[in-house]
């Protein structure tokens, strides 16, 4: 079948609301896309799991760390579950880690902050997890069939996270003056990196058009971003803190929130590897892989000897 | 000393080494060799801090004084902690952690186990879900040990050298405090020489499967059961406990 023609049969699959499945033909453009977003998404849970284990040894209560232990554990195993989805695409998580490892995949910016504070634990909890969700519901609908059941499984989990961090944040803005002011200086410091979590605005998303096209996305980054600011403006009240934007405001015209400007200028330095974080966010994962590496050898050399006595 | 204030003694113990080594393995969330250690490790450290709850909960019900879990886990010091020294030593490198938790699983099984016809029924109900978490860390420490004993020459000398190393904090499993003592007369505890004679048939069995040698006896260090701990307890106690500790009285 000529090219056009296979292209044009998988475009109306597409449109057909029909799942591409890993042994279907696929445009390579389509396929390089989703590994890309794919492994991306794998990374970011691996390079999140840092800023929150911050936490772990810190955490203020038996139940509390109990429930971050959790958490980090589930971004572990989603992380497994995406480099799995990639890896019926016909790449390896060994070639995946690497590009990680070499600076040459991405991983979501978000995780260049850092978590100064136990308010920032529940912070990343409603705001980066809240964020990260809205991108997720829509990707449980995404064409590729792998990625959106890893995202179904994902999604459950992620829910459970986000109402943690929020009740995290609701215990602090009930305590003492200085646990509030905690919770405050904590939503100061997440509030536009987490709205930067949506990507460039759509006219300067680059990849955006053909991603609708494929239905690799469903909604734009300016209409998730604007559901989330919706949303959570009305969670902050509840909790008694003021989001940082003094250009918020109530639109009655369009129902939606009027916002300021976000500083593109820091986005795209973060994404340049200038965020406060980046070195040692790379330099843990790469140490932890350098120091594993004998790990690995010998579990792979016990496992040809077991191999070898089997058959002898 | 009274049987309650023994009981309590024997449970904040046991409370106080799953807490110890709950955390030392937490501190690899995200710094694991392969993903799947990462959520192992963590799924072991959740189980025994999961244990930890329970033990300490009912050592402040038996002390009386109104000391909830978090009271215990976070306002001791570390003369106050009664773990064994063994489980608050550093996690050093992968090959250290694991024969260090191989040698705590070896006797933290048969103790659980034990503890299952204990005559207290609360260390019997706990015992009881333990079981179960302690066979799956027992199975997946052995293996590890195996696979680095028998794996690589590098993977065997380290693990050589840890189980080398950590052979000096075993001892002090074994010896009873004046608590321990008290409660194995009456069947509340198990008598730790007959953990011994279980923890030793586990330990030869998986070393001679890893093809490592097991040290000779020697001197063994101990102090822990008494709360004279090495120098690590310490900081490992400032760090987890910064919050309760910077703002007393707080809710969290």
């Amino acid at each position: 079948m000529a090219k056009d023609q296979q292209e044009a049969l998988f475009q109306q699959r597409v449109d057909d609301e029909q799942k591409i499945e890993p042994r279907d033909w696929m445009p390579d453009e389509y396929r390089k896309t989703l590994i890309r977003q794919i492994s991306q998404h794998a990374h970011s849970e691996v390079v999140g799991m840092l800023p929150e284990g911050n936490w772990i040894t810190r955490a203020p209560s038996l139940r509390r760390k109990t429930v971050l232990l959790a958490k980090v554990q589930d971004e572990a195993g989603h992380g497994l579950y995406l480099y799995s989805a990639a890896e019926t695409l016909g790449v390896s998580r060994e070639q995946l880690i690497d590009q990680l490892l070499s600076g040459k995949a991405k991983y979501s910016s978000i995780f260049n902050y850092p978590t100064l504070t136990w308010a920032d634990i529940g912070a990343i909890g409603w705001l980066v997890d809240g964020a990260a969700i809205m991108n997720q519901v829509m990707l449980t609908r995404t064409s590729y069939g792998p990625y959106a059941r890893a995202m179904v499984r994902i999604c459950k989990e992620e829910s459970f996270h986000q109402r943690q961090g929020y009740e995290i944040l609701m215990t602090l803005c009930k305590g003492t003056p200085e646990q509030k002011a905690m919770a405050q200086d904590a939503l100061d410091r997440w509030w536009w990196p987490s709205l930067m979590m949506f990507g460039p605005s759509d006219k300067d998303s680059p990849h955006s058009a053909q991603s609708m096209k494929w239905k690799i996305k469903r909604q734009s980054n300016d209409e998730l971003r604007q559901v989330f600011i919706d949303r959570t403006v009305h969670q902050a009240e509840y909790l008694g803190l003021k989001v940082p934007d003094p250009k918020l405001k109530w639109n009655e015209q369009t129902q939606h929130y009027d916002w300021g400007e976000i500083d593109w200028t820091e986005f795209n330095e973060v994404i340049r590897g200038n965020g406060p974080c980046n070195r040692d966010r790379m330099a843990a994962r790469r140490k932890a892989h350098a120091d594993g590496a004998w790990v690995r050898e010998a579990a792979l050399a016990y496992a040809g000897k077991q191999a070898k006595k089997k058959a002898a | 000393m009274t049987r309650e204030e023994a009981l309590f003694r024997a449970v904040l113990r046991m409370g106080d080494n799953n807490l110890v080594l709950g955390h030392r393995l937490s501190e690899w969330c995200g710094h694991g060799p392969v993903l799947e250690e990462d959520i192992a490790q963590t799924n072991i450290a959740l189980d025994l801090i999961g244990q930890t709850r329970n033990l300490l909960t009912y050592a402040g019900e038996l002390e009386g004084k109104g000391r909830s879990e978090d009271d215990l886990a976070y306002l001791r010091g570390e003369r106050e902690y009664l773990n064994v020294q063994l489980v608050e030593l550093p996690k050093a490198d992968y090959a250290f952690t694991i024969a260090r938790s191989f040698l705590y699983d070896a006797f933290h099984l048969p103790l659980q186990q034990a503890l299952t016809e204990s005559r207290d029924e609360h260390l019997k109900a706990i015992a009881g879900k333990a079981v179960k978490e302690v066979t799956y860390h027992l199975r997946h420490s052995s293996e590890w040990l195996i696979r680095f004993g028998d794996g690589t020459e590098e993977s065997h000398r380290r693990a050589q050298e840890a189980v080398d190393e950590l052979w000096r904090y075993t001892g002090e499993l074994f010896v009873p405090d004046e608590a321990e003592e008290l409660l194995a007369k009456d069947g509340t505890l198990p008598k730790l020489t007959d953990l011994k004679a279980e923890w030793s048939a586990t330990v030869d069995r998986v070393l001679n499967e890893a093809t490592l040698k097991r040290p000779a006896d020697g001197w063994m260090a101990g102090g822990g059961k008494k709360g004279v701990h090495t120098e690590h307890l310490g900081p490992m106690l400032a760090e987890m406990q910064i919050l309760q500790r910077t703002f007393p009285g707080v809710e969290w």
